[in-house]
């Protein structure tokens, strides 16, 4: 272990963190399916670390298994934060295999199989609230924004006292709306990005390393 | 025993009714009626932990055949006051809509109104 990852792991470290806040922090991505959350994790590793996260696909519910990368440094001026990221698979109420089959040309078999591990990657994505310290939560601006997913899922990190940020994604589309996100949920910060061509993604690293370099007391449930 | 009316049951419920149980058992309640096609308008609705954990036992319950999963929506938990939040006094779940996803479908959503259809179905058994 180097000098610098034992220093990390010091009570003194611990400490110094205890009084100012947070530099390392264990950040998750979420959002319903089809948002572009592995776009923003790819996006985001690739602006700091050269690698990416996973593949995307224009079919929901391609994330499926979380993935994960630590030690992801962000700097923003002359702060920076130490991400372990998170890409968490999309939350869903319901999962129809017949979807995957007629609105994508998958086989049934295909479908099926997609359709199990997805319920699986839900139940996943929620037991990872229960290890990180701060969520990215990626919405669609060219959608309705009061679904069910993202309000259960805002009221979830409310109630663990942990931060949010909400990137407005796809703002690259003609359709975008990022005005109806931020008046939908006027009590957490909305970042329009793009995470397909990065647009306004250096705002959102400001953001990230502002909101969740915070201390503040995180709730269990 | 006369002949079973075809239809899809809705049933409204009383926050009486779903205070008196535990999470696991208001839990229980809903996606037993659920999963039998019925859908329900809950009075008071679900705390963020408890929606949590009903998608978490729905995904389990899915089967690809019978039950593709949950359709919901619910107005935003009534915020509290300063010195309410000073004692303790969490925030207040609100009606809630919850039905099988191959029953009910959820057209839009907003602060004031949810609109929903119902899909003729096979309804409760």
């Amino acid at each position: 272990m180097g000098i610098l990852e034992r220093f990390r792991e010091s009570k003194f470290s611990k400490m110094i963190q205890k009084i100012f806040g947070k530099k390392h922090a264990k950040i998750g991505i979420y959002g319903p399916p089809n948002v572009g959350k592995t776009t923003l994790a790819n996006r985001i590793l690739r602006d700091w670390t050269g690698d990416i996260m996973g593949s995307v696909s224009e079919v929901p519910h391609e994330t499926r298994r979380a993935k994960w990368k630590n030690n992801i440094r962000v700097d923003n001026g002359g702060s920076s934060l130490t991400m372990d990221l998170v890409d968490t698979p999309g939350i869903a109420t319901k999962i129809d295999y017949k979807e995957f089959m007629n609105m994508y040309g998958m086989t049934k078999d295909d479908s099926r199989l997609r359709a199990k591990e997805a319920t699986e990657g839900v139940i996943e994505a929620i037991r990872w609230l229960d290890d990180i310290d701060g969520v990215v939560l990626v919405m669609d601006a060219t959608q309705d924004p009061f679904t069910q997913v993202n309000v259960t899922i805002i009221g979830n990190l409310e109630a663990r006292n942990l931060p949010i940020l909400i990137a407005a994604n796809k703002i690259d589309a003609e359709n975008a709306s990022p005005a109806t996100l931020k008046s939908a949920f006027p009590q957490h910060p909305v970042i329009p990005i793009s995470a397909l061509t990065g647009y306004n993604t250096e705002n959102l690293y400001s953001m990230m390393v502002k909101e969740f370099s915070k201390k503040r007391h995180k709730q269990r449930r | 025993m006369g002949k079973k009316e075809s239809g899809i049951a809705f049933n409204l419920i009383s926050h009486q009714k779903l205070e008196n149980l535990s999470s696991s058992e208001k839990l229980e309640y809903i996606l037993k009626e659920v999963k039998e096609g019925r859908i329900l308008v809950l009075e008071h609705g679900l705390t963020p932990t408890e929606q949590t954990q009903l998608i978490e036992h729905t995904m389990k319950e899915i089967n690809h055949d019978t039950f593709i999963g949950i359709e919901i929506g619910g107005y935003e938990n009534e915020k509290v006051g300063f010195f309410q939040r000073v004692f303790g006094v969490a925030k207040k779940p609100r009606m809630t809509v919850i039905g099988p996803a191959h029953l009910l479908r959820m057209v839009h959503k907003d602060n004031d109104m949810i609109e929903t259809t119902i899909i003729p179905g096979k309804g409760a058994n």
